[in-house]
C-alpha cells in the first residue's frame, strides 16, 4: 500500500480542493496516468500519479485539502488485496443477491443520476441502500458534467505575492543584462515561415527557448533548486515559460527537456501549454518540475524585463521585445533588430561572471538559428 | 463570403481566443491586438482560423493588412474568402 499525497503544484500553494475523480477505487493506475483535476489557485489542474498499481480510498471531492493530505491509497497490482479492503467494514451489510433493497428516495435519486443500481452497496445494518449511499456513490464515480477551468484572479494574486515575497527575502539576487542582434534570427525565421501554412509557422519564442535550453547545457549551474541553499542540479532541462493569463496573473509550466526537441516540436508544445494555462489543464508534473523560468515579453511587451527568481530555482531569463536599433556592424552603424536579454541569479549559487557567459552562450546561439 | 459572413468568421474566431472580451465594443478601424491584447500566439491562432474558416492562404507578410476589422474583411473579400467546413 502506498499513499497518494497531495502534490506541492509551485512554492506558493498550500493546499487545493479534489474537483472531480477520473478514476474509480479499484481501477487500475500507472506512472503518468492523469487521476484527479485538482481545484488551485492556477486554475484546475490535471493531477498525475507516480505509483503503479490498483487505487482506493479516493479523498472527497470539494473539500479543501493541504499539501501533503493523503488524496488515496494505492495497492501494488499483483498483491492481495488487505483484508480489510475485501471484507465490509463492520456494520455494513451487502444487500442479498437477487433482489436490491433500496428507499423510494434513494432509487429515484441514482436512477436520476444515471447510476446502475447492481453497483450500488448499503452502508446501514439492514443491508438497504439509502440516500446516503446513492449520494456517496455518485461523488465517487460520476464525472463532473462540466470539467472545471479557469481560476480566481484575487486567490493568484495572494499565491504569486507569497512565492515573490519569499523569493525577495531569501534569495540574494544579482542581475546582468545584455543586448542580442536579433537579425540573423528574424531573417530565418521569415524564411521558415514563408512557404508553410500558418499552422506550421514558428514565432520569435521558440528560438529563444531553444537558445537558452542550449545554453544551459554548457551551464548547468543555472538548471536546478536550492535546498537549504544548497544547489542541487536539475533532473533535466525542464523550462518554465512564463505565460500572462487574461484577467491578470501568470504561471510558468515546464517545458521537458527542452533541448532536445526540434523547433516545430517546441512550437507545437508552447501552443499547447498556453492553450491550456488559460483554459484549464495543466498537469501537475508541468508546476513542479521547472527547473529554471525564462520570462519573453512578445512583441507588444516592454523593452526589457529583470525577473524575480521564482522559488526554489536559482535563476530567470527575460527577453524584451524586438526593437530596431541602431547597431555597428564592422565599423558602420546599421539599423538591426535588437532583443533585451537579462539574466536574474542566485548569488548563493553563482556570481555574475558565469552570468555572463550564459547570457553569451544564448546570444551566440540566436546567431546560427539553422543550428537550432 | 460577403462582407457580413467575414465578419461573422472573424468574431467566431476571436471569441474563442479572447472568450472575455467584448466584441461589440471594438470598433472596426481598431487595431485588434491592442483592443484585445493579443499577443503573437493570439495572433498567430487569430490567423489560422480566419484561414481555415475562408479557405485563403495568408502568407506572414500580409498579417499587417489583417490588425483591424475593417482591413481583414476588404482582405478576405479580395482574395475570394469561401466558406470552408469550420466557416462560421
Amino acid at each position: 500500500m502506498a499513499a497518494f499525497l497531495m502534490p506541492a503544484l509551485g512554492a506558493d500553494m498550500e493546499s487545493a480542493k479534489v474537483a472531480q475523480w477520473l478514476v474509480k477505487p479499484g481501477d487500475r493506475v500507472k506512472p503518468g496516468d492523469v487521476v484527479a483535476v485538482v481545484e488551485t489557485h492556477k486554475g484546475a489542474i490535471d493531477v498525475e500519479i507516480f505509483l503503479d498499481g490498483v487505487i482506493d480510498e479516493l479523498a472527497p471531492i470539494d473539500e479543501s485539502l493541504p499539501v501533503g493530505a493523503v488524496l488515496a491509497q494505492v495497492r501494488q497490482a499483483d498483491a492481495p488485496p488487505p483484508q480489510a479492503a475485501r471484507e465490509p467494514p463492520p456494520g455494513t451489510a451487502v444487500a442479498p443477491a437477487g433482489r436490491l433493497r433500496i428507499s423510494p428516495a434513494a432509487r429515484r435519486r441514482a436512477l436520476a443520476l444515471g447510476l446502475d443500481l447492481a453497483t450500488l452497496r448499503a452502508s446501514c445494518v439492514d443491508g438497504a441502500v439509502t440516500l446516503a449511499d446513492v449520494t456517496s456513490a455518485a461523488s465517487m464515480s460520476a464525472p463532473a458534467p462540466v470539467r472545471p477551468g479557469g481560476f480566481d484572479p484575487a486567490q493568484m494574486r495572494q499565491a504569486i505575492a507569497a512565492a515573490m515575497s519569499r523569493s525577495k527575502r531569501e534569495i540574494p539576487h544579482y542581475y546582468l543584462t545584455d543586448s542580442i542582434d536579433f537579425t540573423a534570427a528574424s531573417v530565418w525565421l521569415e524564411r521558415w515561415n514563408l512557404d508553410k501554412p500558418p499552422q506550421q509557422r514558428l514565432l520569435g519564442a521558440v528560438l529563444l527557448l531553444k537558445a537558452t535550453a542550449r545554453a544551459l547545457v554548457e551551464f548547468p549551474q543555472f538548471n536546478g533548486f536550492t535546498d537549504d541553499g544548497r544547489f542541487r542540479p536539475g533532473p533535466g532541462i525542464h523550462v518554465g515559460w512564463a505565460i500572462a493569463l487574461r484577467g491578470g496573473g501568470l504561471v510558468a509550466p515546464a517545458i521537458h527537456d527542452a533541448e532536445r526537441h526540434t523547433l516545430p516540436e517546441l512550437m507545437g508544445a508552447l501552443r499547447d501549454l498556453v492553450q491550456r494555462a488559460r483554459a484549464g489543464g495543466l498537469r501537475s508534473s508541468e508546476l513542479t518540475d521547472p527547473t529554471i523560468t525564462v520570462t519573453s515579453l512578445g512583441e507588444r511587451g516592454a523593452q526589457s524585463v529583470l525577473g524575480v527568481i521564482y522559488p526554489p530555482q536559482v535563476a530567470i531569463v527575460g527577453f524584451g521585445r524586438v526593437v530596431q536599433q541602431p547597431w555597428v556592424v564592422d565599423g558602420q552603424v546599421r539599423v538591426r533588430s535588437v532583443i533585451a536579454s537579462s539574466l536574474a541569479g542566485d548569488h548563493r549559487v553563482s556570481d555574475g561572471h558565469l552570468g555572463g557567459l550564459l547570457l553569451g552562450a544564448i546570444n551566440q546561439a540566436l546567431q546560427s538559428p539553422e543550428t537550432l | 463570403m460577403n462582407a457580413a459572413e467575414i465578419l461573422h468568421l472573424a468574431t467566431n474566431v476571436l471569441a474563442g481566443i479572447a472568450p472575455e472580451a467584448d466584441l461589440t465594443q471594438v470598433r472596426g478601424n481598431e487595431d485588434l491586438r491592442e483592443a484585445l491584447d493579443l499577443d503573437s500566439m493570439d495572433f498567430l491562432n487569430f490567423v489560422i482560423g480566419l484561414g481555415q474558416g475562408s479557405g485563403v492562404a495568408i502568407p506572414e507578410s500580409d498579417y499587417p493588412r489583417l490588425f483591424t476589422l475593417d482591413q481583414l474583411v476588404a482582405y478576405l473579400l479580395a482574395h475570394g474568402a469561401q466558406a470552408g467546413p469550420s466557416g462560421g
